[in-house]
């Protein structure tokens, strides 16, 4: 009796192990066909996760388990190395000097995916998060994007990093928020819920800015091994006490990797990318493998709208921004193209409703949204830099 | 010298720039990684760059030679094979003893064995500043020393 269970064990982990193989190599290879084309990896992963999600062309079924947990672990890599991007000093000078620009920017790019929400007929909270997924660019694709391009010395460079500083700042009040309004209780109770996030929230953001250096002072002598310990643990239970309280969990991980400064900063980051790399891909792949096939087929449209009125009014914000900035109408159409790529936050921020009513409609519409726009991104991106510069479209 | 004006580019590092007396726009892209880019702008749109050139801090210290800056070449030259020197920026912050003394009065260089090689204020930037030289709130001193003197000296600045 035991020996066959544990051949039936035996046998289940190797199919878990060449499962896990076989879709790590299928990312591997998209990730490097994203390359070759000059593409964010983002879509590629996604349309993976539909290839093998339900009704797709292969299906998992014993490691879909442990690629939910990696998918957790990925959401909380990705906002750590967010946070790692920039030290507390940029969030506040950042939050000081782009406060305008940042209001502009919320209320253009959040309508559109609040209205397309309502007008679907979803409720409020499956709305509340759509618009959230619109109101994004993503740091990941922006900052390739401009990489790839050589833009780091073009004068739009430093609006648009301020402007992702910015809403990488509100939705550390934002995902909290509607973490509590997902969350589904008594008004009075979400009222409390949501006043503690925040207060939370801006505790953790004051704390990690005033004492975070002692955090990386007694970090700094750990050897490689230790330290990418130290910050992945410190992730993780970071993560998972800000969740108890009902702030969520990535915004734990983002306030970690803000708290770490000076030269530990730059030491975690290099540590931790590549577990970040590894944990995000599935992160991505795993979003579109729950999508439900029926839902995927009626977001087509709604997506393909929202993506185009989306990219639109990104085009509106780059080119107040720019205004603001003195740059000529090359420069924002530039700032637009880049801010039009919607990314992992707009996918974090979706998989956090998957659980509400119309949940599987919200996710099949981001997923379609966010792989349009992180594609239609670098295209404009590609497009704007053949053109001779005199001749480009004004904005 | 001509007046230097500065952007910061968050999570990236700071991009400085000057228009020369031929009316052509340099920028000098400072990287965290310490990795440099140097950039000419276009005529016709000149938000954008015509030549980007990337250079590793080798390359930078060589750069600076042959434009004839020994001061910042020898430095640069000294600190090139020594492993585990680093350049950093520090600000100054509100409450710091710095605000209002002297890089002598604070005697950094003497407690944390990080040298200040530069100080950013506003949009104008003091290469070299002596031991005479005030620090005031706000303004970001570029400093080069170990990792530990640095984080040491980002204490001392910005407690």
């Amino acid at each position: 009796m035991t020996s066959v269970l544990a051949t039936a064990a035996a046998s289940s982990t190797a199919i878990g192990f060449i499962e896990v193989g076989a879709v790590a190599l299928g990312l591997s290879l998209l990730a490097r066909l994203a390359g070759r084309l000059g593409l964010p990896s983002i879509p590629l992963y996604l349309l993976a996760g539909l290839v093998i999600g339900e009704g797709g062309l292969v299906s998992l079924d014993i490691s879909a388990d442990f690629i939910a947990r990696s998918a957790d672990i990925g959401v909380l890599l990705l906002l750590l190395t967010l946070g790692l991007e920039y030290t507390g000093e940029e969030l506040v000078t950042g939050l000081r000097r782009g406060m305008t620009v940042g209001a502009v920017d919320a209320v253009l790019n959040f309508a559109p995916g609040f209205a397309c929400g309502l007008l679907l007929g979803w409720r409020v909270v499956p709305s509340l998060l759509l618009g959230g997924a619109t109101w994004v660019s993503s740091s990941g694709v922006v900052s390739k994007i401009i990489a790839d391009f050589g833009w780091t010395a073009n004068r739009e460079t430093p609006a648009v990093l301020n402007l992702l500083v910015i809403e990488d700042l509100a939705m550390a009040v934002y995902l909290p928020v509607v973490s509590a309004l997902v969350a589904q209780r008594a008004f009075a109770a979400t009222t409390v819920t949501v006043v503690v996030a925040v207060v939370a929230v801006a505790a953790i953001i004051a704390v990690s800015v005033r004492y975070g250096r002692h955090l990386s002072r007694a970090l700094h002598g750990a050897s490689d091994e230790s330290l990418l310990l130290a910050v992945f643990g410190l992730t993780l239970l970071v993560g998972g006490l800000a969740e108890q309280v009902h702030v969520s969990a990535a915004i734990g991980a983002f306030v970690v990797g803000v708290g770490l400064s000076g030269p530990v900063q730059h030491r975690a980051g290099a540590l931790i990318a590549p577990l970040r790399d590894l944990f995000a891909a599935t992160f991505f792949l795993f979003f579109s493998f729950q999508l439900v096939p029926s839902t995927l087929a009626r977001a087509f449209v709604p997506a393909v709208v929202l993506a185009a009125v989306a990219v639109a009014t990104k085009f509106v914000t780059a080119s107040l921004a720019g205004r603001r900035a003195r740059l000529g109408a090359p420069a924002r159409f530039r700032a637009g193209a880049l801010l039009s790529a919607r990314g992992e936050f707009s996918v974090v921020v979706a998989s956090l409703g998957s659980t509400t009513a119309d949940g599987s409609d919200l996710a099949s519409v981001a997923a379609a949204f966010v792989l349009l726009t992180a594609l239609a991104s670098p295209l404009l991106a590609k497009w704007s830099a053949r053109r001779p510069a005199a001749t480009t479209t004004p904005v | 010298m001509r007046e230097i004006t500065t952007a910061e580019l968050p999570g990236v590092g700071v991009r400085q720039e000057f228009v020369t007396a031929g009316n052509e726009r340099v920028a000098v892209v400072a990287h965290r990684s310490g990795r440099r880019e140097l950039a000419l702008y276009r005529h016709d749109d000149p938000d954008a760059c015509r030549a980007v050139v990337d250079l590793d801090s080798d390359d930078a210290a060589t750069l600076a030679t042959l434009l004839g800056a020994p001061h910042v070449a020898a430095s640069a030259a000294a600190m090139q094979p020594i492993e585990g020197l680093a350049i950093d920026w520090v600000k100054v912050g509100a409450q710091s003893p710095a605000v209002r003394s002297t890089i002598a009065q604070g005697g950094y260089r003497t407690r944390t064995g990080a040298s200040i090689v530069a100080v950013i204020r506003g949009d104008d930037t003091m290469p070299a500043p002596g031991p005479e030289f005030v620090l005031e709130a706000g303004d970001v001193a570029v400093a080069v020393g170990t990792a530990e003197g640095l984080t040491e000296l980002r204490g001392l600045l910005d407690p």
